[in-house]
């Protein structure tokens, strides 16, 4: 299943957030979103998923989900979205109790989810007892669970201490390698967007248009040794948001 | 650098600490104690007058007359009655109607402002109007809990669904889950710690408004005992009753707080 975004444009009250975006997520790719701050990039995050309406253009899925799949566009959210009075299992089992998945076949399927995101031995655990970085590994596990077409991740690793960071980002780099799965990534961090994306979709400040649309080809798994290849784009991208971020970082919020 | 060996060297002032009350077992019992102890030995020598203040021996000794006549059990029995079938009927309610106020836009327009409207009326000026209503006998008091802990009810549950954190009601939706879904397994979870602090506030209302509606017209009762030791004068008496009501206080928010620790673990 691929993902067209039609020529969205949005306004909230007369503030107009989003102006003529247009892209394709195609699948088994991971498409990053970057902008400089206030630049309706999330907002944009949420318009893919369904959980706002633009005022006009459209999300287009191409294509019907895979049959397995139980919730196709599926969010791992910055502030980890757990509920904390659910175990680490009742937080996955949540979202497989709605699909009449209970007792052994939501076990089976929770035990695989905790096994790929290295959380086996946390089954049991509250939230509050989980550093910042399980936290968002249990939000992975719980997306993964639901066999998602589409993994939508709001700056998944904006509230995590750099070290974390780190670890989580080559998870994902892992997690991909084994399953290519697809993804629109919105983040701040232009580093993430070189390691992760196979495409970076440049965003100007507000009203946000595409500033420019950046592939990347280097394979994913190969990153990690070409570094300078890699330096040599967030270079080219910082570029092109330089001037945008300044001028954002000036603007007056009203 | 050379070392001037004549500056004074001391350590750095420490000015942290404090502001952090702890709980502590041993100290309410003591003070129980010392206040009792004090309060009994200034009857014994004479420096309260018994008129003012009975001894709490002569309180106790009429509380022990009580239990002998058996008239306490009938007392409890009847107060208790009221309380449970009052309480519970106004909780249940106050409930239904905040979950409404706080899920949906018509209700709350409707609930708020009638609730913002009665809630500051004190029930005890109601309590004439409840007894042309439902008559002199038990449901008039039973109606004037009802009504005591209905809003308080409503203010703490809807107050509470408001404070359920968005992103997880978005994370609910994100995931396909159906709308009870959500109301059952994240709203009405994440609405829980104020609902539970509602029900402490809405029972210490429910047993003021008890003692008040027994005032009226009841035979027998914790509030109709303390209103007839007062009109005899018996000092004695009315201690024991006052003694009662602030033990049964004691036990509802002791209740409450057993609640609190098993609905509430994962906070802390």
């Amino acid at each position: 299943m691929d993902l067209h975004l039609n020529n969205i444009s949005h306004t909230y009250d007369k503030t107009e957030v989003l102006s003529g975006i247009d892209f394709k997520i195609e699948s088994g790719q991971i498409v990053c979103i970057i902008g400089p701050s206030g630049c309706g990039k999330s907002t944009l995050l949420r318009f893919i998923g369904g959980l706002e309406r633009p005022k006009s253009g459209e999300v287009l899925q191409i294509g019907s989900p895979p049959p397995e799949s139980l919730n196709p566009l599926t969010y791992i959210f910055q502030d980890f979205a757990l509920l904390p009075w659910r175990s680490v299992r009742g937080n996955i089992s949540l979202v497989l109790e709605d699909h009449g998945i209970r007792g052994k076949e939501a076990k089976a399927i929770i035990d695989d989810v905790l096994d790929r995101t290295k959380l086996s031995d946390f089954g049991d655990a509250l939230p509050r007892q989980l550093s910042g970085g399980m936290k968002q590994r249990v939000a992975i596990a719980r997306a993964l669970s639901v066999r998602p077409a589409c993994l939508l991740m709001d700056e998944p690793l904006s509230a995590l201490d750099s070290q974390t960071r780190e670890l989580l980002m080559d998870d994902l780099i892992e997690l991909w390698v084994r399953e290519k799965y697809t993804a629109c990534y919105v983040t701040h961090n232009l580093n993430e967007a070189v390691r992760l994306g196979h495409k970076v979709v440049v965003l100007s400040r507000r009203p946000g248009t595409i500033r420019e649309i950046v592939d990347i080809n280097i394979p994913l798994e190969e990153r990690h040794n070409q570094s300078a290849a890699l330096q040599e784009k967030q270079d080219y991208l910082w570029g092109l948001m330089r001037e945008e971020a300044a001028a954002a970082d000036q603007e007056l919020s009203q | 650098m050379s070392r001037d060996n004549t500056k004074i060297t001391s350590p750095v002032p420490f000015r942290g600490g404090g502001f952090s009350p702890r709980p502590m077992r041993i100290v309410a019992p003591i003070l129980f104690v010392i206040v009792i102890t004090i309060w009994e030995s200034g009857s014994r020598l004479g420096w309260i007058s018994p008129i003012v203040l009975p001894a709490p021996s002569e309180a106790y000794t009429a509380f022990m007359d009580l239990v002998n006549s058996g008239q306490l059990v009938l007392h409890l029995e009847a107060s208790l009655t009221r309380l449970i079938i009052g309480w519970s009927a106004g909780t249940l309610l106050g409930v239904c109607f905040g979950v409404a106020a706080g899920l949906f836009t018509m209700a709350r327009g409707g609930i708020v402002p009638f609730v913002a409207a009665i809630f500051p009326i004190p029930k005890i000026a109601l309590l004439p109007l409840f007894i042309i209503w439902f008559g002199i006998g038990e449901e008039s008091k039973v109606a004037t809990i009802l009504f005591g802990t209905f809003f308080p009810t409503v203010i703490a549950v809807y107050g509470g669904i408001d404070n359920v954190d968005r992103g997880l009601i978005r994370m609910g939706q994100s995931f396909n889950l159906s709308w009870w879904s959500i109301v059952w397994k994240i709203i009405l979870p994440g609405a829980l710690p104020a609902i539970l602090s509602g029900f402490r506030i809405s029972a210490s209302i429910a047993i003021i408004l008890l003692v008040a509606a027994e005032m009226i017209g009841a035979e027998y009762g914790v509030g109709a005992y303390v209103l007839l030791a007062g009109n005899l004068m018996a000092m004695d008496q009315l201690v024991a009753g006052v003694a009662m009501l602030s033990v049964l206080g004691l036990t509802v928010s002791w209740i409450i707080g057993r609640a609190e620790k098993h609905f509430l673990k994962w906070r802390i």
